[in-house]
């Protein structure tokens, strides 16, 4: 793995951090980025049903440069009703954050993997503890939505001791002082909330999603993926005219709920990614 | 008065991030940290400037109907060997201590320019009250209720709608209050640029547990200078309140936390967080919270509406690991004994929340609560809103 330093300000974060090398993620999306591709990252919840790792497959063979797994908890409410009905369908089928950290050991995917989860069950695992677990069964990064910069420093510094990157989420409500302190903790990628708002389908695409992915993007040269709200093949394609690219969560786990399996999930993907590549 | 910077043992403000020794803090979505922040320096610009406090003196005085009195229950102190003196926020406007924390609440949402208040409501006493203090300042109001208590507590729906205010009963999870906090969080984190979150203990996001406590350590002010006339200038040996969230708790233990009093929450035995519960992270703070061995959180169950949550203000757990407050707690069936005891000793018909208080002294007295002890219960609310219910259960 190469080693890159970037960000060199990040010493004085408050959230601490150092400069740790790059990851799988990063390198990957960078990489990815960089040959002048556009960015797929889409989201589905782990365990949702007895066959989830072959949409996780699935996916991943149909164009996406991530992936992120949600690990469902009893009260998300960075959520709307989609990841919801998921997590709650999971957790009632007996997810265990244990269990779908153990199983995607076993996907043997081509791309770089991320959980997704609240912060209770990474504060309940122990941050050590949940983060040797994401290395050893090969996950790159975590997204904890309920940790914003001031709390994070516990968990991140665990987690780049382990080698694991912690995505950061910038929101429409960012500060500008702010904004650049997110982008220095962030590994991975910046996750920045296109809208105001929980996660979800949206009839259109937010006029604050691009305006997220310039103002990331006027900050920082790590790759900027805008999520929340983005839902649609023209959706992704309008917010990656400005952002390195998007994640996509809601419109595809609906699809899973309404009884699709792998092939549904590959083809909506294969159709976000010409969407992009347009 | 005044913010006061003492330690947070003596419930003073707690450290920077929020926190009352390892608990509090600000876990939330980062769309919400501007706004927590916003917040807090508007609480703290308005609670140390002297017109803000005049305008809320007066609301509370003229509006709230403060000070509540201080009620001594000669008939069931005679039965209970422990003279027992009740802190009568039931005949607060509204009917219980909520309306402290939300007259305040509104008069910041009006200082930071938000026209829009967003309540969960459990037992439906903090949905009135926000409801009350809406149309008071003319603000839209919208109120989450698990649509579980919806059912049970179909007077105070009726109550908020009369108000003016939109009631949403929420089915997700246990459609209980934390699933009610849950939504209210979310239509924060959609709507913050005009809305303020009026929540309604001493829970959630910092500075909430501190604002809360400070709105309404008005009771245990107020309660401090009361018992004193009656009992010769000394204080309770002895002050109960019942736990929820913990907010009229929180309010009476400020005003003698640095008395020689005992202090003592009682919690629902189905929803004890402190009993049952250990440290964890949720609705924005670290608390102890009822969760499984993964860090899921378990549904509480408690006949009572208002106690039906899974977690405690943070600043409770700090009171209980530092020791300078002891959490007990009662069961359904003594709590609905209690709520006829003092009902036939006095006439005092208690809400089902803070009768958990007073099946606590029923039950200690004589033994945990000495014989001869002088005793302050919070009676944090009126019990016409459990009526209903309170019939069918009794037969």
């Amino acid at each position: 793995m190469s080693r890159v330093l970037s960000d060199a300000a990040d010493e004085t974060s408050p959230s601490g951090g150092g400069n740790a090398p790059v990851g799988s993620l990063e390198a990957t999306l960078r990489a990815a980025r960089d040959e002048g591709r556009k960015l797929l990252v889409p989201y589905v919840t782990g365990a949702l049903t007895p066959h989830w790792c072959d949409v996780v497959r699935a996916v991943a063979a149909a164009g996406a440069d991530g992936l992120e797994v949600g690990i469902p908890f009893s009260d998300p409410i960075m959520d709307g009703p989609t990841i919801q009905e998921a997590s709650a369908r999971a957790l009632a089928r007996g997810a265990t954050p244990a269990g779908i950290v153990s199983e995607l050991s076993g996907v043997d995917v081509e791309i770089p993997l991320a959980v997704m989860t609240y912060y209770n069950l990474v504060f309940r695992s122990g941050h050590r503890r949940f983060a040797r677990r994401l290395v050893e069964s090969g996950v790159a990064a975590a997204i904890v939505p309920d940790l914003p910069l001031d709390e994070v420093g516990e968990w991140a510094r665990a987690a780049d001791d382990a080698g694991v990157e912690t995505v950061m989420l910038a929101a429409p409500t960012t500060a500008d002082d702010q904004l650049e302190a997110i982008c220095r903790r962030a590994r991975g990628f910046v996750y920045g909330v296109g809208l105001l708002g929980v996660t979800g389908e949206r009839d259109e695409l937010a006029t604050s999603a691009r305006r997220m992915a310039r103002r990331l993007k006027a900050v920082t040269d790590k790759p900027v993926l805008i999520g929340v709200g983005v839902s649609t093949p023209d959706q992704a394609r309008d917010v990656c005219e400005d952002a390195d690219g998007v994640v996509v969560g809601s419109a595809l786990v609906r699809r899973l709920l309404e009884g699709g399996g792998p092939d549904e999930a590959a083809a909506f993907v294969g159709e976000l990614r010409a969407g992009i590549d347009a | 008065m005044e913010v006061r910077s003492s330690s947070p043992t003596t419930m003073g403000e707690p450290s920077p991030s929020g926190r009352f020794g390892s608990f509090g803090g600000r876990f939330v979505p980062e769309s919400l940290v501007g706004a927590c922040k916003e917040l807090e320096a508007a609480f703290r610009s308005a609670w140390a400037d002297d017109a803000f406090q005049s305008e809320y003196a007066t609301l509370l005085r003229e509006y709230a109907g403060r000070p509540t009195p201080v009620t001594e229950c000669r008939r069931l102190s005679d039965r209970l060997g422990v003279r027992v003196l009740l802190k009568r926020e039931d005949l607060a406007h509204t009917g219980s201590h909520k309306i402290n924390n939300v007259v305040g609440q509104a008069l910041l949402a009006r200082t930071m320019g938000k026209r829009r208040l967003v309540a969960e409501t459990g037992a439906g006493q903090h949905g009135v009250a926000t409801a009350t203090a809406a149309a008071l300042f003319g603000l839209e109001c919208v109120v989450y209720m698990g649509a579980v208590d919806v059912q049970r507590q179909a007077l105070n729906v009726f109550r908020m709608n009369l108000l003016g205010a939109e009631v949403r009963p929420v089915d997700s999870g246990s459609r209980t209050l934390k699933d009610a906090i849950n939504e209210a969080m979310r239509d924060w984190v959609a709507s913050v640029e005009t809305t303020h979150y009026c929540l309604g203990s001493v829970m959630g996001p910092h500075p909430y547990p501190w604002m809360v406590r400070e709105l309404q350590r008005v009771i245990g002010d107020e309660a401090r200078r009361q018992c004193r006339e009656v009992l010769g200038g000394d204080d309770p040996d002895f002050v109960l309140a019942c736990v929820g969230g913990g907010s009229n708790a929180a309010g009476t233990f400020a005003g003698f936390v640095d008395t020689r009093a005992a202090l003592i929450g009682v919690e629902a035995a189905g929803g004890a967080a402190i009993g049952h519960g250990v440290p964890g992270v949720v609705h924005g703070m670290r608390s102890h919270l009822l969760q499984d061995e993964y860090g899921q959180v378990l549904e509480a169950h408690s006949i009572s509406a208002g106690l039906d949550y899974p977690g405690v203000g943070p600043e409770h757990a700090y009171l209980a690991e530092v020791g300078r407050a002891r959490y007990v707690e009662a069961g359904d069936d003594e709590v609905l004994d209690a709520l006829r005891l003092l009902s036939e000793t006095e006439g005092i018909i208690p809400a089902l929340e803070p009768a958990h208080a007073v099946a606590y002294v029923a039950r200690a007295a004589g033994d945990e609560i000495p014989t001869g002890s002088t005793v302050l219960v919070t009676l944090s609310g009126r019990g016409d809103k459990d009526a209903a219910e309170v019939m069918e259960l009794l037969g």
